[in-house]
Order: structure tokens, then sequence, then C-alpha cells
């Protein structure tokens, strides 16, 4: 496969992936400030700044502009619409990598964010955005069914993986844990404001149910921790994210038949390894701020890694080969 | 226009006008020729609703293919649906000899000349074409001298466009040796044909053209360098915002070749690579898409980001073959045009089967004194220009537009050829079908078959036919208007 196809298939992956973020982001925080709450209006949307990787001085106390800025604004690249937009752009370059079905699907979901526009100021922003994430599923299912599981999949996977395990690793930084307890045992459950918090964060990660599920609902921050961090099994948890991500590059590395990229299976393998072996208490210990910032280096090392060797690499090393 | 043209009582032909232009259906009486006959009452025959049930699935066919090109000028290149005709063009066996005939004489000609002109120069010396016309050719290559390219072949593909004159023969108006495009449409519109109206196209016997892309790749495979028995062959497009990006991917996927970019390929040592997630990929044969002027930074335009630094070098190393060579322009220069007539005549010793459009130079002081005279009846080309660009169409422009081409003419006399206006052939085309009714008119046609050159010449039996939708209009390009139908070669 062209260097310059997996390039494109990997952003067009990453951008969808970001907008999906964002759009439970904005969704959760739309329903939270619903309720009174212990922590203001104002903290909560410069978290969202933050956890979102964006500069949180746009924050000026008008949260229908930021909405806007996040959602539609085209000179805001991390906006849902830009990442769509991007996406597409990437996906078109690469029109015959890609299958019919789901070059429809993400036609149909730019047109919904670009024309959608008046609509989606007249509707509810919540309705809008509901619409997205429809759309943004709907993708992910058309590709998994009608695309070859070769190699561009597999760079699509990548993409995915790489955005949401440093998505979620962004998000429980921007949370700031960790203030609680070092012993799991001592903690008790939340009260009603914290609660309200903690079910937010859950919930910008689709993980709430499945967490009341493992944990039942009591909520306490280092077992939302354990859970969005360690959980092998959760779509939206950092390690299952890493398992997926190193998967698909040792599949990877079979698909293209290079013996090179040892290195990058061996750094995702850190990575990997490190979620898998790590207890929750030493992670309480060393701060989970610690934790997520090594996680987010890791994930960007791997990036480059993966640049260097399979879409950016120099003709005297591809030479020597 | 003759007074007494008949006139039809059917309501199906109750705008069909005949006179002047030769008529593809009907004789100048107004008989029917044979190989129409069936197609006509087929589509008299149909009842209202059922024919505009099929346009509706010919319509939703080419949409869902994603039959489009790209219209220039907006910000983003913005893409439409080529527009076609349901009706197709009819040719029998005997005009398909001729035209197959004609064409491998003039491409064979027109081969050897590139091969001459670019190594001793033989025919410059007899005298039969002037070397001024060859040096002052802005497609030229000096850096194409001595240089020995894979079996000889220059032009591997070509798309010549043919016009039906008033006596019914073809002539040549055009030899497109560089990029030619088109092709795709061609094979779309047959596909969408076939599904369309299966009894008829059966009865018929057309002559089959899916096999275009394999004799294509066959050709390309039998250009690569020596030595490279399993070459790598690759499609090198401008990139998304070409006006024939289709057509790229398309014909890619087709023949099962990589479509790479300028920004893909790398050459080190002479050698051409292709950067993969496998590592650099040896490129052997280059089915280029992209003009002699941006192909390499390097050797030619300097600001050119479509092509690959080097990629001259390797290919005069012979490391790499590009189809088309560099420098074919040359050979489908407008004033060169003139002199195919004797350049076939001057290699061959046959004369043309094919004749070509009379073509008044405007370097010879008589000609263009003719022509600076007589504008309002001519057509005046740019030399170097091809798809409807840099034209004045004599009779339709105003005085102030003829006025500004008799100046460009006088500052600048080799940049241009006058030709008379031609009155080419017309075909039926389904010009009314809505509920109200459904009726055929004619509209004037052009024919661009496709020639491959590879171990052997060929031409796969059809081709491009282009029409002028608009009653009365003479150009047929799609960036102007234009749209398509099927071409169908009898097997008789």
């Amino acid at each position: 496969m062209l260097s310059r196809v997996a390039d494109s298939l990997y952003w067009m992956s990453r951008y969808l992936e970001r907008a999906e973020h964002t759009v439970r982001m904005l969704d959760v925080n739309f329903s939270m400030t619903l309720d009174p709450s212990s922590t203001s209006e104002d903290a909560r949307w410069r978290r969202l700044l933050l956890a979102l990787g964006s500069r949180v001085d746009e924050w000026d106390g008008d949260s229908y502009a930021l909405v806007h800025t996040l959602t539609h604004n085209e000179s805001n690249g991390a906006s849902i619409k830009s990442c769509i937009a991007s996406a597409r752009e990437n996906a078109r370059q690469v029109r015959e990598e890609i299958s019919s079905e789901q070059w429809l699907q993400l036609n149909r979901l730019f047109h919904l964010v670009t024309n959608g526009r008046q609509s989606a100021e007249s509707q509810q922003p919540e309705d809008f955005l509901s619409a997205v994430l429809d759309g943004l599923h709907l993708f992910q299912g058309v590709t998994d069914t009608t695309m070859s599981h070769g190699e561009g999949w597999l760079f699509i996977q990548v993409g995915r993986s790489i955005e949401r395990a440093s998505s979620i690793a962004a998000l429980l930084s921007a949370y700031e844990l960790g203030a609680a307890p070092a012993s799991p045992s001592e903690e008790t459950p939340a009260g009603s404001h914290m609660f309200l918090e903690w079910m937010g964060l859950l919930r910008s990660c689709t993980a709430f149910e499945a967490y009341c599920n493992v944990y039942t609902a009591d909520l306490t921050e280092s077992q939302i921790v354990e859970f969005l961090l360690l959980n092998k099994d959760f779509p939206h948890s950092v390690r299952y994210s890493v398992d997926r991500l190193r998967e698909a590059l040792l599949a990877l590395e079979q698909e293209s038949g290079r013996l090179a990229p040892q290195e990058l299976v061996r750094v995702a393998g850190r990575l990997q390894a490190a979620l898998r072996f790590v207890e929750i208490t030493d992670v309480l210990q060393g701060g989970v701020g610690e934790y997520v910032g090594m996680v987010m280096r890791e994930c960007r090392q791997i990036h480059n890694v993966l640049y260097r060797d399979y879409i950016h690499y120099s003709v005297q090393t591809a030479l020597a080969m | 226009m003759s007074a007494v043209a008949p006139r039809f009582a059917d309501p199906f032909l109750r705008d069909y006008f005949l006179g002047g232009a030769y008529d593809e259906m009907f004789t100048a009486e107004g008989e029917i020729r044979p190989q129409y006959r069936l197609l006509l009452d087929t589509f008299r025959s149909l009842p209202t609703e059922e024919l505009l049930r099929r346009k509706h699935s010919a319509d939703t066919s080419f949409f869902t293919q994603g039959v489009t090109f790209t219209v220039y000028g907006r910000k983003e290149g913005t893409e439409r649906i080529f527009p076609y005709d349901l009706l197709p063009r009819i040719i029998t066996g005997a005009e398909w000899r001729t035209i197959e005939k004609g064409l491998i004489q003039r491409i064979t000609a027109l081969n050897q000349f590139l091969a001459d002109v670019y190594h001793e120069g033989k025919i410059l010396q007899s005298g039969t074409v002037p070397r001024e016309i060859v040096y002052s050719c802005k497609h030229f290559r000096r850096e194409m001298r001595g240089l020995q390219v894979p079996r000889n072949v220059y032009i591997a593909v070509t798309g010549t466009d043919l016009l039906r004159l008033n006596d019914g023969s073809f002539a040549v108006l055009e030899d497109n040796l560089r990029v030619p495009s088109g092709v795709s449409y061609m094979l779309s519109s047959r596909r969408v044909m076939k599904r369309t109206f299966p009894n008829i196209f059966r009865e018929y016997g057309v002559r089959p053209i899916e096999h275009y892309p394999q004799v294509l790749l066959a050709s390309l495979r039998s250009l690569a360098p020596e030595g490279r028995p399993e070459p790598t062959i690759v499609l090198l497009t401008p990139g998304v915002y070409n006006s024939a990006y289709f057509e790229h991917t398309y014909l890619a996927r087709q023949m099962g070749i990589e479509l790479v970019e300028g920004r893909d390929l790398i050459t080190h040592n002479n050698v051409v690579y292709m950067r993969t997630t496998a590592g650099l990929k040896r490129v052997d044969v280059i089915y280029r898409r992209v003009d002699d002027d941006f192909i390499d930074p390097l050797a030619f335009r300097a600001d050119s980001i479509l092509g690959v630094a080097g990629l001259f070098n390797a290919y005069r190393a012979g490391n790499v073959t590009l189809a088309n060579a560099f420098g074919t322009g040359l050979a489908d220069d407008k004033a060169l045009y003139a002199y195919v007539p004797a350049i076939i005549k001057y290699y061959s010793g046959e004369a043309p089967i094919l004749e070509n459009i009379e073509t008044f130079l405007m370097t010879d002081a008589k000609h263009r004194q003719h022509a600076l005279a007589n504008l309002d009846k001519l057509v005046v080309k740019a030399v170097g220009e091809s798809g409807g660009y840099g034209m004045l169409i004599g009779p339709h422009a105003s005085q102030a537009e003829r006025e500004d081409f008799a100046r460009r003419i006088e500052a600048n006399p080799r940049n241009y050829i006058a030709q008379p206006t031609l009155e080419f052939s017309r075909a039926p085309c389904l010009m009314q079908a809505d509920a109200s009714g459904t009726s055929i008119e004619p509209r004037h046609v052009d024919l661009r078959p496709y020639i491959l050159y590879g171990d052997k010449v060929s031409v796969v039996p059809g081709g491009l036919t282009r029409v002028a939708l608009p009653k009365g209009s003479l150009v047929v390009n799609s960036s102007q208007g234009g749209g398509s139908k099927d071409t169908w070669v009898l097997d008789d």
C-alpha cells in the first residue's frame, strides 16, 4: 500500500474519533448544567476545554458562543465540523481504497454538519449532537462490514486507537483526580454533588452503565480511574484501546512484510505491559496526572515511530533494507 | 441549407430537420439508412412511460457509478455528472474498417516521424517538413534528442478526433498525442446502455470494447525497460483536483495498478521508486496523465508540485518508461498537422486513408492574407492548445473578437492556424423526454477512437462520440457544454 494512502486512512480515522469524543463531551456537559453542583459552570467549561486540548482562555463566559466554536466554527480546526471535513478530505484522496458505502456515509455526515447549520441553531443542540453521533457510529459499522480487513483497515484501527487512548488520558488529566486517600478501602462513595460530576466523567466515555455492571452504582474515585484506565473489556478504556493498537500494529508488520518496525511493536508493547500489570494503588500513589501523562507521551512516541517506519521514512534507511 | 429539406409527419420526428450537414440516420432525401432502422423503430414504439423509466434508470446508473468530471474555475473543483444521450451512434463494419486502417496508418507514421526527428532527422533533410516548424514548436523537446525509447514507441495512447464531412467520409480534426482523456466515459456509457437496452443491443451485434483496460495494460507492459520481466506499472495522476481524476481512478482500478501522485514517487541513482508501507518499490512503467511541463521540476517547470524530481534523468538512463514519451506534443502541433499527409506519404509511400481538414498556416503570407480577409468564415486555433480553449469561431464571433484575433495573428503568426468552418455530421439525440411526449432532433457529433501502441498498434472498435447539445452548436468539448453517446460498431 502506498504510504500516502496509509497516511490518509490513518488521519481520516483519527479525525472521526476526535469528532466523536467532542460530541460526547459537549452532550454530557449540556445535561450536567441542568443540576446544581459544587463545581461551577465556569469550571466545567474550562475543564472541557482542557480535556479537548483547546486553549482555556477561549472561555469568556458565553456558553453558546463556545458551543458554536466547538461545533460549527470552521476556523477552529478542532471543531466537530472541521474534524468531519478533514476526515472527508482525507477519504477523498483515497476514494479508490475505501468502499462506496463508506464514502456515501461519510458524505452524508459531512452534509449533516455543513448544511445542518440553521437547523442546528434552531433545534436543541442535544438533537444535533445525537444525530452526528449516530452518523459516526454508522460509519464505524459500515467500515467494519464493507471494507476488506487488510492493511488499510488496520491503519484505520491504529488511528482510532491512538486517538481514543490519548483523549481518555487527557480527560482523566483534566479532572485532576487522585486527591482522594491513597488506599481505596478508606474511600466512601460520593455524595450527590460529586456523584453528578463523576457520572459525567463516566458518561463522557459511554462508561456509566458498564461501570455499574462491574462496581455497582457506588462511584468512587479510585474505581473510576481503574475502570477508565485499566479495564480490559470496555472499548473506551485506555487499556482496551492500547491492546487493540498493539494488535493492529503486529498485524500490520505481517501484512506489509516488513521486518524493520520492531521498535514500533516494542514501544506499543511497553505501554501495553504497563497498563496490563500496574496496580491501581500504584497509580494513585504516583499520581493519576503523572500516569496519564506517561500514557500520552507514549502515544505520541508510537505515532512518531509509526511515521518514521511506514510513512515518512528516509530513502537511505529504506534502501539499506 | 437547402430550402426543400424534407420534414417528417411522425410526431417522434416532429422537430427533426435535414439539410446542410451529413445526417447519420437519414440520407439527404429523407430515406432512413438501413443500420438505423431497428433503432428508430424500437424507440418510436416504446411507450412514453417506458422510455422515461429507462432514461431514469440510466441516469441513476451514471450517478451511482460516480461518472463525473470537474469544472474548473470554482473555489473547490466542482464535480458534475457527464451529460449523455440515450441514442447510440451507429458505425457500420465497412465504415469502421476504413477508420481503423486509416488510424493505424496515421499513428504509425506519426510515431516514425517522432523517432526520426528526435534522431537523424531525415525527413527534415528531405525538406518534406520545414525545420523551422519543428524547432519553433513549443512541444518540441531538445532533451529527447538521441534518446532510445523502448520499442521505438513514443505514442502509446492516442485519442484522435474525427469528423464526418458532408460527403460521408471521415477526416481527422486533431491528433491528441499527449494525454488524451475520455475513455472512461466510453466504457461507462457502454455499461449503462447494455443495462438499459439489452434486447436491442443484442440484436445489433455490437463489437465489444470492454477489453480496453486489458489491452492498455498489455501495451504498457510491452514497453517496460529491457530486463524487467515482471514490470511494476503505475498511473501517475495530478491529483483529486484534476478534471479527469475520475478517469484516473477508474482506469487504475480496472487495470489493477497503483494510482500514484508525484509525491508518492522518488528517484535515487536514476531509479524511480514508490513509497509504500512495505518500503520503497521500484517502478518500471509510468502511464502518466501529467503534462510534459509538470513532470519533473528539475528538468522542466521548477514550480511544478505535480511531478517527480529527477524523473527525467531516470527516463534518460533507460530505467523507467513513460507513456506517452516526452515531446510527443510536437506531432500534434496544429501547424505541423498541415504536414501530416506529407509525413504519411514520406514514411509509408501511401496516400493517407483519412483526410486532413484544409488548414491555412499563418506563417505563410498568402494563407495569412486570405485568412485575415475571411475571418468571419474561418475557425482560428492557437497551435499548442487543446480542449476547445484559445479558439475563434469566426461566424459566431463579434467584430471586436475578430479584430482582437487579427492583431494576435499579426503579432505571432507561428502561434495560429485557420480552418474553414466545418459542417460536420449530425446524429439523432433524444432532446425531449417528459410526460408530455418524446421526440428526437439532430445534433452535431464527432468521434474519438482510442489507439493503443505496444507491441503492435490496435484500435478498440468504438470510441467516444461527443455531442454538441445546444441546437446549432459545433462545440463538443465537455468543458464547454458537450455531452456524449455510446458508439456502436457493428460486426457485419
